[in-house]
């Protein structure tokens, strides 16, 4: 049993754990539930040997212990996986298995042989059709999560932290992850799963300890939880997400997508979108559901001009066919793109919330105004809430619903005609969620049209008028939300 | 608040520092002549270094100014001593001075454009591009001058590298002025931001909607002007062209904006860092030669100098 009695760390300025006091039980799958900024991140670096200045003692099987690195951690028998994979994607799979703790010749050589053959029966464990010398970098994200999980089961570890490991698998990927926790957890490991998703800690979680602010607020086991009561601790209020029932679009097409196709960058004679014909009408939300490499967000970088070269087919904007060569085309006939990963692609973070603003209306051969670009960055800050002391704020510092709303004012600043959103709350807490769907759907009342791609069914559906199931690159059906529901939207996506 | 400062003037102080130690070692440093002569000095190395900045703000970086350098020294002493003589059309076309000049900057600005051009349009690496523009440039000067330095440019020319204007040395108004043009770039214009944004991060550059081969063709071109800038004044200075002019100049160049706080990686760093980077490193020359030191060593000093500058910075940031 691993436990933190007491544990307690302060950043300048933060007191991020405050006297927590959490206990991971083996042969059990144990939840934290928070919201961000609730302090798991800061508790799960202390568990595993990266923060080693804290209060309070970290107990394993009734002993105390104090890691002093991570490879001490490591030798305790505690595994990470992290959100953001640490796999070195130019090597293969059996040389991420093995980084650091290889197996010799006699002769002092590497043993690729045994290295290989060790890691095949890992790999058949896990179910991962993949040969042991498979670059990381030709693995779908969800078999690359596996092979975190594999170098966990190498190392024999006891204890397996995972920190929000569905974030982005598809639920067939989702699937074959529960299976195989459920075969560690008859092999006696401790399991300890972070995620933001309910229905899935339903599934999967023993147990639950609710984290807010720092502070532990309640434990127990899931059989005996309620959702409600469960995100009533973690938010301090009740939230529920609806089915959208009101819609309010008029009947004027704003954008139309006819037989568009795109050709795969690598793969000569396969498309990844084909033939995807649909429209948005002006102040509508279309959402795109689909599972992971159904060709959702291809299809959103197609509309914003990214893939000139490899698509064909006709866009419409306003009743006018347009040629988009680049972004800075489609952007100045009126379309937006937030993208699913705020931190590659959404904005400069270590630039300050003003500058991100104004990245998109500056033209090149302008003079800064920076008073002005202060104060449109203030009004979107009242605006849409974004929790910041001042608009100087670099964006590095921000939490990921605050990123995530950073990234909607840049967009919402060049006044688009239609919102491209690719997972909008992709790891982001109930709370801000629940904020940006208001924002969305006011949007709408502002005329603007929206297309939102989410893996969600209850994001798709609390946001959509309309949904367009999308599998293997294809459409596969169009629905009116009010005659959709999950095993609808299931049935067409697989 | 004080410790933020401390921060952002650690670089001066350690300016300061040197002055001080090597004043009380030397009693040649602390001299008017002396002064005027380390800044006419480092006014080359300003010149390409701010042009560097820009460049590796976009986490670029331009291992050809020496050699452009060098070229366009050579051919603005050749414009103006022998102009161009195209014997089968009986043609001769003299240069001024200022013809000169200007032709210089102009083939610097476009051997610059040509590294941002072939980095753009092939996607290869900028070390890997300037490094072959390294070669070619220096190539070019030896086949331009056949290895002879091109001397006697006449008085006039002269000034521009050894002249005074109300007191102050012609070379050190030339790189004032330059600095003040590309701090002025970066803090007050769209283009100086859409730099920091590009060495940010790139992607989501490109994604806002930013042009972004254009920006590096002309920062890459800005970069060749000022290495002709800095060609024209070595020219000038000497009073001749020399074929090896500006060799390992961009390891000078680097070293300044890196000691100046500029990350490698883009995104980061001010050119005022970077001045006062070149200034540090000019003193550390002059230091060296007043105290005697052997010029081999003088090497070793200013590599220490280097690891210690970006160590202290690199742990200050943490």
């Amino acid at each position: 049993m691993l436990q933190a009695i007491n544990i307690s760390k302060s950043f300048p300025g933060v007191k991020a754990l405050n006297a927590v006091n959490l206990s991971f039980y083996p042969s059990k799958v144990n939840a934290i539930l928070g919201e961000n900024g609730a302090g798991k991140s800061t508790l799960l670096k202390i568990l595993t040997g990266v923060y080693t200045e804290y209060e309070g003692e970290i107990r394993l099987n009734e002993s105390t212990v104090k890691f002093k690195t991570i490879k001490d951690a490591q030798k305790a028998g505690i595994a990470i996986i992290h959100q953001e994979l640490n796999l070195i994607p130019t090597l293969s799979i059996t040389e991420n298995l093995f980084l650091g703790q290889e197996i010799y010749t006699k002769w002092g050589l590497l043993d690729s042989k045994k290295m290989n053959q060790k890691a095949e029966e890992l790999l058949k464990k896990l179910q991962l059709n993949s040969s042991p010398t498979t670059l990381i970098q030709n693995l779908k994200v969800g078999e690359q999560q596996l092979i975190e999980i594999a170098k966990a089961l190498l190392t024999d570890a006891q204890i397996i932290l995972m920190d929000e490991p569905t974030s982005a698998l598809s639920d067939k990927e989702i699937d074959n992850l529960h299976r195989i926790i459920h075969e560690l957890k008859n092999e006696d490991k401790t399991i300890v799963y972070i995620s933001h998703k309910m229905d899935e800690l339903f599934q999967i979680a023993d147990t639950y300890n609710v984290m807010r602010d720092g502070n532990s607020i309640d434990a127990g086991e899931m059989a005996q939880a309620s959702e409600q009561d469960l995100i009533r601790k973690m938010v301090g209020r009740e939230v529920k997400i609806e089915k959208k029932t009101a819609t309010n679009f008029s009947n004027e097409n704003i954008l139309e997508v006819k037989n568009l196709n795109l050709k795969h960058p690598h793969i000569t004679n396969k498309d990844q979108l084909k033939d995807i014909s649909f429209n948005v009408k002006k102040g509508e939300i279309l959402g795109i559901f689909g599972l992971m490499g159904a060709g959702r967000t291809e299809l959103l970088e197609t509309i914003f001009g990214m893939n000139p070269a490899s698509m064909t087919g006709e866009i419409t904007i306003d009743n006018q066919t347009v040629s988009l060569k680049s972004p800075k085309d489609a952007i100045q006939y009126g379309i937006a793109f937030a993208t699913e990963d705020r931190k590659t692609e959404g904005l400069i973070l270590g630039m300050s919330i003003s500058s991100n603003i104004s990245l998109t209306t500056l033209q090149t051969t302008q003079l800064l105004n920076e008073s002005q670009e202060k104060s449109v960055a203030h009004d979107y800050i009242k605006q849409l809430g974004i929790k910041t002391p001042s608009e100087s704020q670099l964006c590095v510092n921000l939490s990921g619903g605050n990123q995530q709303k950073v990234v909607l004012a840049k967009w919402l600043s060049t006044n688009p005609k239609v919102l491209l959103l690719d997972e909008p709350t992709r790891g982001i807490d109930i709370n801000a969620k629940n904020e940006i769907y208001e924002l969305i759907k006011k949007l709408t009342h502002e005329g603007k049209s929206i297309v939102v791609v989410s893996s969600e069914i209850p994001e798709i559906l609390a946001l959509s008028d309309r949904i367009l199931v999308m599998s293997e690159g294809q459409m596969k059906a169009t629905l009116l939300t009010s005659e959709a529901n999950e095993d609808i939207l299931l049935k067409y996506a697989i | 608040m004080n410790k933020e400062l401390l921060k952002k003037s650690q670089s001066l102080i350690a300016l300061f520092l040197l002055c001080l130690v090597i004043s009380v070692l030397s009693d040649k440093f602390l001299t008017t002549n002396n002064l005027w002569n380390v800044l006419r000095q480092i006014s080359v190395n300003i010149c390409i270094s701010v042009g560097m900045t820009l460049i590796v703000l976009m986490a670029g970086i331009d291992l050809s100014v020496g050699s452009v350098l060098a070229f366009t020294s050579a051919v603005c002493a050749g414009l103006l001593k022998n102009g161009i003589a195209i014997q089968s059309l009986d043609l001769f076309i003299g240069f001024t001075v200022l013809g000169s000049v200007l032709s210089a900057l102009i083939i610097g600005l476009m051997m610059g454009i040509f590294n941002g051009w072939v980095i753009t349009k092939f996607s290869l690496p900028p070390f890997v591009a300037t490094l072959a523009m390294l070669t070619i440039a220096r190539g070019a000067t030896m086949l331009y001058t056949q290895g002879i330095p091109i001397s006697n440019l006449g008085s006039s020319f002269e000034f521009i590298g050894s002249g005074w204007l109300l007191g102050i040395p012609v070379p050190v108004w030339i790189s004032t002025i330059m600095v003040l043009i590309v701090v002025f770039i970066t803090k007050k214009t769209a283009f100086g931001r859409y730099i920091y944004a590009i060495g940010g991060n790139e992607k989501a550059a490109f994604l806002s909607g930013i042009n972004i081969n254009n920006i590096k063709l002309a920062v890459y071109g800005i970069a060749g002007m000022m290495a002709a800038i800095g060609g024209v004044l070595v020219t000038s200075r000497l009073n001749s062209a020399q074929p090896n002019a500006g060799t390992s100049y961009e390891l000078d160049s680097i070293a300044a904006v890196v000691i100046g706080g500029t990350s490698l990686s883009g995104g980061v760093g001010t050119v005022t860092g970077t001045v006062i980077g070149a200034v540090i490193i000019g003193v550390l020359n002059n230091g060296l030669v007043l105290l005697n030191v052997s010029p081999f060593w003088q090497q070793v000093v200013k590599g220490l100098v280097i690891l210690l500058a970006v160590i202290i910075d690199k742990k200050s940031k943490k």
